[in-house]
């Protein structure tokens, strides 16, 4: 299949780039210094994009490539892709749900843990030397605190199964009830907001969910609230969350992920009640190879004429 | 509680206070119209001197944790029947030289379970998955900068070695199987009502695990525990939590281990000589380090000042301790 060329986006894994070019003819859409000089190029050529959560295939780029079959995405996510015109011209994509899963759930349960008991706090006060001064202060118990989850899928139902084994009672706001679960549903994300202390937000980014924790939520939440991210940055309104953690409004906050990846609000730095990660929620050695090779998998599958593995258009 | 009562207190069984527990004005505030507390730590006689004035007949002791109850201050207390400590902790106590002295004592029985289990996994996954450290890489400005952060380690399917499966270590179990860990155990007694597998060595144990949770009491058995033959059966990808005291591992070999990459991180609550902790730490990333705090929190505080004061109660009754630790 080397005479196939495979585009990928920017550089999201060396052992995800070996393997394409081991398969491929891969195009690196970093090493050109301009878009004309890349399309100039490339764009007849192109019959793949291997895109990630920081670019993926837009309307622009899916235009400029005639010959564009297939966007294999390294991410579950799929906001950065412009599903509408995939369909319309006919083109698959995939992304890489299931195997990410665990690992996304465990950043949003040691965030939780991070942000309710300080271990973060707790590590930098040893650090400095300051045990010897005197005792840290008490830290609030995390288990048996109400969890409300934003999104109940995948990643929300693996969080809640976690929660549940700190005797957390799980309440949920989803598109749709799962009655199936013995978690208490409630049909907007206010009510969801005010009967939990830990709001974590686990649901895709669409345009319906743009900036669904904004203001009204945030005070609903409340001074002893605490928000955690693993979702997307944009799920927040995220002016209005520093506001709200610099004025005490805001009890804590655990993101991983943010608007403009990858500024992150400086504001926020130093803050004992927040802990910020660099959008790592799947970065583990297993999940990135088995993200990779699902990719590979399906990248193969649709060029050997057989069933994707995991489609999503 | 009553206001406007003077309350007679050399009606009130005499409780003896060496050194004041965490919160003691509390005790203080809700509890001075049941007992009349003994605060040796105020008199400015040396303490030998102010018991042998004061507390010939006292029959009950409530420790703070940390004060040595050992046989230089069992012999300055002939009347004494009962140790009441708030603590999960009993190593500050001789627990012999109670027994052999027909003195009972009671702990807070399993009340920071919870809290210390939580703060157990809580280091798991931020060594793991590098919280901690990924809070200093952002905070350094240092994502914007770089194209790549270190990848974690999963945690769905790593084999996790409790070291005293008391109910802090089954509290952790049950945690940690809800993230798809697979769980095994060394314990002074194999527990038949757990179907974990048992090793009755901890070598053994620390040779079939990918981390190692360090949740019993120390005791003479248990003191390094934890040692050089240990750390390097756990391995170089290998992970060591340890929320029980610090006293149960080498603490010199598991620095060495660290430093020179034999075993893979640490999450540290407790430490051999705190509140000082080995420097040489605070330069590895791969080690999150916390200042005792496991119990530390209002809801465990109050709960343990309950159980104390309720031991305290019954034992004045003449009723049946609350939580008294029997010698096995």
């Amino acid at each position: 299949m080397d005479s196939i060329t495979v585009l990928m986006t920017s550089p999201m894994s060396d052992y995800l780039e070996n393997q394409l070019k081991d398969r491929f003819n891969l195009v690196k859409l970093w090493t050109y210094s301009s878009k004309t000089d890349f399309f100039k190029h490339n764009s007849h050529s192109i019959r793949a994009i291997v895109g990630n959560t920081k670019i993926g295939a837009d309307a622009e780029l899916i235009d400029s490539l005639p010959e564009l079959e297939i966007v294999s995405s390294y991410s579950v996510g799929l906001d950065k892709i412009d599903l509408r015109k995939c369909q319309e011209k006919g083109i698959r994509v995939t992304n890489t749900p299931d195997v990410l899963t665990d690992d996304v759930a465990d950043v949003a349960m040691g965030l939780m843990l991070a942000v309710v008991r300080r271990v973060c706090e707790c590590d930098r006060f040893v650090r400095r030397g300051l045990w010897p001064k005197g005792d840290f202060r008490l830290t609030n118990k995390f288990s048996g605190m109400q969890v409300g989850i934003v999104g109940l899928g995948r990643i929300g139902s693996a969080i809640a199964k976690r929660a549940e084994a700190f005797g957390c009672p799980i309440s949920y706001y989803s598109r749709s009830e799962k009655p199936e679960t013995n978690y208490k549903y409630f049909s907007n994300i206010i009510d969801l907001a005010v009967n939990c202390q830990i709001l974590v937000v686990a649901c895709a980014l669409t345009e319906e969910t743009h900036h669904i924790v904004n203001r009204e939520v945030i005070d609903a939440l409340g001074p002893e609230g605490i928000l955690i991210n693993i979702g997307r940055g944009s799920h927040i309104d995220e002016p209005e969350l520093v506001s709200a953690l610099l004025e005490g409004r805001l009890g804590g906050a655990g993101l991983d992920v943010y608007e403009n990846e990858p500024e992150v609000p400086e504001q926020l730095f130093g803050l004992e009640n927040v802990v910020l990660m660099p959008h790592v929620g799947s970065d583990t050695v297993e999940t990135t190879d088995a993200m990779a090779d699902l990719v590979i998998k399906n990248l193969e599958a649709h060029f050997l004429k057989k069933p994707l593995l995991t489609p999503v258009v | 509680m009553a206001h406007g009562i003077i309350y007679n207190h050399l009606d009130l069984p005499q409780v003896l206070v060496v050194r004041p527990p965490d919160s003691f004005s509390l005790y203080q505030s809700q509890y001075s119209h049941k007992f009349h507390f003994l605060k040796a730590w105020e008199s400015p006689v040396p303490l030998d001197q102010f018991l042998s004035t004061n507390a010939r007949n006292v029959q009950a002791l409530l420790s703070c944790g940390r004060f040595p109850i050992n046989v230089d201050l069992l012999r300055l207390l002939p009347s004494l029947r009962l140790v009441v400590t708030p603590s999960a902790g009993l190593n500050h106590i001789d627990l012999s030289e109670c027994h052999s002295r027909g003195v009972a004592v009671a702990n807070a029985g399993s009340v920071a379970c919870c809290d210390v289990a939580d703060l157990a996994v809580g280091l798991f996954i931020d060594v793991l998955r590098k919280i901690s450290a990924a809070d200093r890489y952002v905070m350094q400005g240092l994502w914007a900068s770089k194209t790549s952060y270190p990848l974690g380690s999963k945690l769905k399917g790593k084999r996790i070695g409790i070291v005293g499966l008391g109910s802090i270590g089954q509290e952790v179990a049950k945690r940690l199987e809800a993230f798809g860990c697979s769980i095994s155990y060394n314990s002074r007694n194999q527990k038949k009502s757990f179907s974990y597998p048992f090793y009755s060595n901890v070598v053994e144990l620390s040779a079939n695990s990918d981390a190692l949770v360090i949740c019993c009491g120390l005791s003479d058995q248990t003191h390094r525990l934890i040692n050089k033959e240990v750390l390097l059966a756990l391995g170089k990808e290998g992970v060591l939590i340890n929320v029980g005291r610090g006293a149960i591992i080498d603490e010199k070999e598991m620095v060495q281990c660290l430093v020179q990459g034999d075993i893979g991180g640490a999450g540290l609550d407790v430490f051999e000589n705190e509140p000082n902790v080995p420097k040489e730490l605070f330069a590895l990333d791969n080690v999150v380090l916390s200042p005792h705090r496991g119990a530390f929190t209002p809801e465990t505080l109050t709960s343990m000042r309950e159980i104390a004061v309720g031991n305290l109660e019954a034992f004045f009754s003449n009723k049946p301790l609350l939580s008294q630790v029997i010698d096995d």
